[in-house]
C-alpha cells in the first residue's frame, strides 16, 4: 500500500505491506535506524517516537496508519551542525546511558515530556520515564538527565 | 516477533466498517487503538484475515455530558479520558492505565472490547451501570455492562460489530484504588466506587473474568453513611464476596487481602468526592 510520511520534516512516498509496523518502516525501507526495537509487543519503550506531537509505540502502530502523519525520531534532535539537543547533552553529562538499547526512545518521551510540563518535579519524570525500561543505568542518571535538561530549559527562560 | 498477514482496510463510515467485516465473515477484526490488538498480532495468538481500521472514522472521538451521563464516542483516547471534567471517576481510572505513550493510542471502546478482567475501564463501566451503543449488520442495539462482558478477553459482540458510542452515568460520589506491581502495569487488583443516590456499587478488577459487582446486601444503601465503621463492613463484605484464582502475580488469598485493602481505599476516596453541582465544561 502506498503512503506518504514526514520524518523529521522530509516527506517521504513508501510502498509497504499493511503489517509493517511504523519502527520498521522507519529502519528497513528509510535507513533510519536511532530508532531501536526491542520487545515488538509495547512494553519496552525503545521504540517510541512522537507521531503527530504525541509519543507513540512505533512497533504497535503500522505504518498505513502513519500516512499523512509527521514523525519525530531521535534523527531529528541534533542541529544540522550536530550540536546535541539539550536532553542529548544532559544525558551524556549524566551518565543516562551505558549501551544506548534504550536511550532514543527515552530521549523521545522526555522531549514530549518537557514540552508538555517543563518544570516537572523527580517523582513526576519518574512516573512518566516508567514506560521505558533500561537494563543498563539503573534509572537514576536518567532522572538527573531529564531534571538538568529542565533546571537549564527554566534557567535560559528566566535570564 | 513479526504479524502474520493481513489485509488492510481503512473504513470512512460506521457503516463501511460494518459492511468490511461482514464481507470478511469471522476473519475480519476491528483496528482502533492497536495497544492490545497488535501485540496479539506479533505475538501470532490471532491471525485475522482482514483488519478494519477504525480511527479514521470522523465523529467518533467526542465527549458530551447531558441529563448526568458522559457520552463518549468509540475513539476516545485514554488520555482524552483522564483529561475530562466531566466524568471524574473515569478519569481518573484512565490515568492508571499503562504509560503515556499507551494512553495517546488506546480507545475507550477498544478496551471494553477487549475485555481484560483486569483492566480499569470496564470496571467502571460496571460500577457506573453504563451502557455501550453497538452497530451490526442487522442495525443498532443497547448492550449493558452486565451483559456485554461476559469472560476473560470475552465479550458479548459479534464479529460483524462495532462499538460506536459509550453511555457512562455520573455518580454522586465516586473512589478509586489500584494496585500493580509497578507503575503502568495492570492491575493486580483494581476496586471502582459509584455512588448513585443511597446505594454504593462496588466493583473489583482482576479477581474473576469479568470486572466483578460486589453483592454486599443492605450494606450497600449507605443513606449517606459512609463512616469509618461502615466502610469497614463493605471492604470485608468485598473480600467475602469475590473468589479470585491463583496465578503468577498472587494467591487467591493475597488478592483477597488486596480487595479488602483497595475497597478501603476507593471507600475512603469516594468519601471525599461529592459529584460537581454544576456540569463542568
Ligand atoms: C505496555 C502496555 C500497557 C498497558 N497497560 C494497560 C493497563 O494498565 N490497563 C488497561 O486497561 N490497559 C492497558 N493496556 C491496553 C490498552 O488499554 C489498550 O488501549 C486497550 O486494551 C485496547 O484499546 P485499543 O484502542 O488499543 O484497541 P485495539 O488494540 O485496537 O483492539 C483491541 C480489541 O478490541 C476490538 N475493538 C477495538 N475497537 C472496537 C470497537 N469500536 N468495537 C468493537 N471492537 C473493537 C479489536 O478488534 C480488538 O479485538 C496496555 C497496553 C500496553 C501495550
Ligand atoms: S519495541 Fe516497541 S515497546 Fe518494545
Ligand atoms: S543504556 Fe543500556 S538499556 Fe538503557
Amino acid at each position: 500500500m502506498k503512503i506518504t510520511v514526514t520524518v523529521n520534516g522530509e516527506r517521504h512516498r513508501l510502498d509497504v505491506e499493511p503489517r509493517r509496523t511504523l519502527v520498521d518502516a522507519l529502519r528497513d525501507d528509510l535507513g533510519l535506524t536511532g530508532t531501536h526495537v526491542g520487545c515488538e509487543h509495547g512494553v519496552c519503550g525503545a521504540c517510541t517516537v512522537l507521531v503527530d506531537g504525541e509519543p507513540v509505540r512505533a512497533c504497535l502502530m503500522l505504518a498505513v496508519q502513519a500516512d499523512g502523519a509527521s514523525v519525530a525520531t531521535v534523527e531529528g534532535l541534533a542541529g544540522d551542525d550536530g550540536t546535541l539537543h539539550p536532553l542529548q547533552e544532559a544525558f551524556s553529562r549524566c551518565h543516562g546511558l551505558q549501551c544506548g538499547a534504550c536511550t532514543p526512545g527515552m530521549l523521545m518521551t522526555a522531549v514530549h515530556l518537557l514540552d508538555t510540563d517543563p518544570d516537572p518535579g523527580r517523582e513526576t519524570i519518574r512516573a512518566e520515564m516508567s514506560g521505558n525500561i533500561c537494563r543498563c543505568t539503573g534509572y537514576t542518571g536518567i532522572v538527573d538527565a531529564v531534571a538538568e535538561a529542565a533546571r537549564r530549559r527554566v534557567t535560559s527562560e528566566t535570564s | 516477533m513479526k504479524c502474520p498477514p493481513f489485509d488492510y482496510h481503512r473504513a470512512t463510515s460506521v457503516a463501511d466498517a460494518v459492511d468490511a467485516l461482514q464481507a470478511a465473515g469471522d476473519e475480519g477484526k476491528i483496528l482502533a487503538g492497536g495497544q492490545s490488538l497488535v501485540p496479539v498480532l506479533a505475538l501470532r495468538l490471532a491471525r485475522p484475515a482482514v483488519l478494519v481500521d477504525v480511527n479514521r472514522i470522523p465523529g467518533l472521538a467526542g465527549l458530551e455530558r447531558r441529563d448526568g451521563v458522559l457520552h463518549a464516542g468509540a475513539l476516545v483516547r485514554h488520555l482524552a479520558l483522564a483529561d475530562q471534567r466531566q466524568h471524574p471517576l473515569a478519569a481518573e481510572a484512565a490515568r492508571w492505565i499503562g504509560h503515556t505513550a499507551i494512553r495517546s493510542r488506546g480507545t475507550l471502546a477498544g478496551s471494553l472490547a477487549h475485555a481484560d478482567p483486569a483492566a480499569e475501564l470496564p470496571a467502571v463501566l460496571r460500577a457506573c451501570d453504563g451502557a455501550v451503543q453497538v452497530a451490526g449488520p442487522s442495525g443498532t442495539r443497547r448492550l449493558r455492562a452486565d451483559e456485554l462482558f461476559v469472560g476473560a478477553l470475552q465479550s458479548a459482540l459479534a464479529d460483524t460489530e462495532m462499538i460506536t458510542g459509550v453511555e457512562l452515568p455520573v455518580p454522586d460520589a465516586w473512589g478509586f484504588a489500584e494496585f500493580a506491581r509497578r507503575h503502568g502495569d495492570f492491575a493486580v487488583v483494581s476496586v471502582a466506587a459509584a455512588r448513585f443516590g443511597e446505594r454504593v456499587r462496588i466493583v473489583v478488577g482482576g479477581v474473576a473474568g469479568v470486572p466483578h459487582l460486589v453483592d454486599a446486601g443492605d450494606l450497600a444503601t449507605v443513606d449517606g453513611d459512609v463512616s469509618d465503621d461502615r466502610v469497614t463492613l463493605l471492604a470485608a463484605a468485598a473480600a467475602d464476596d469475590v473468589d479470585p484464582a491463583s496465578d503468577l502475580h498472587g494467591s487467591a488469598g493475597y488478592r483477597r487481602a488486596l480487595t479488602e485493602q483497595m475497597t478501603l481505599r476507593a471507600l475512603a476516596d469516594l468519601a471525599g468526592h461529592l459529584r460537581p453541582v454544576r456540569e463542568p465544561a
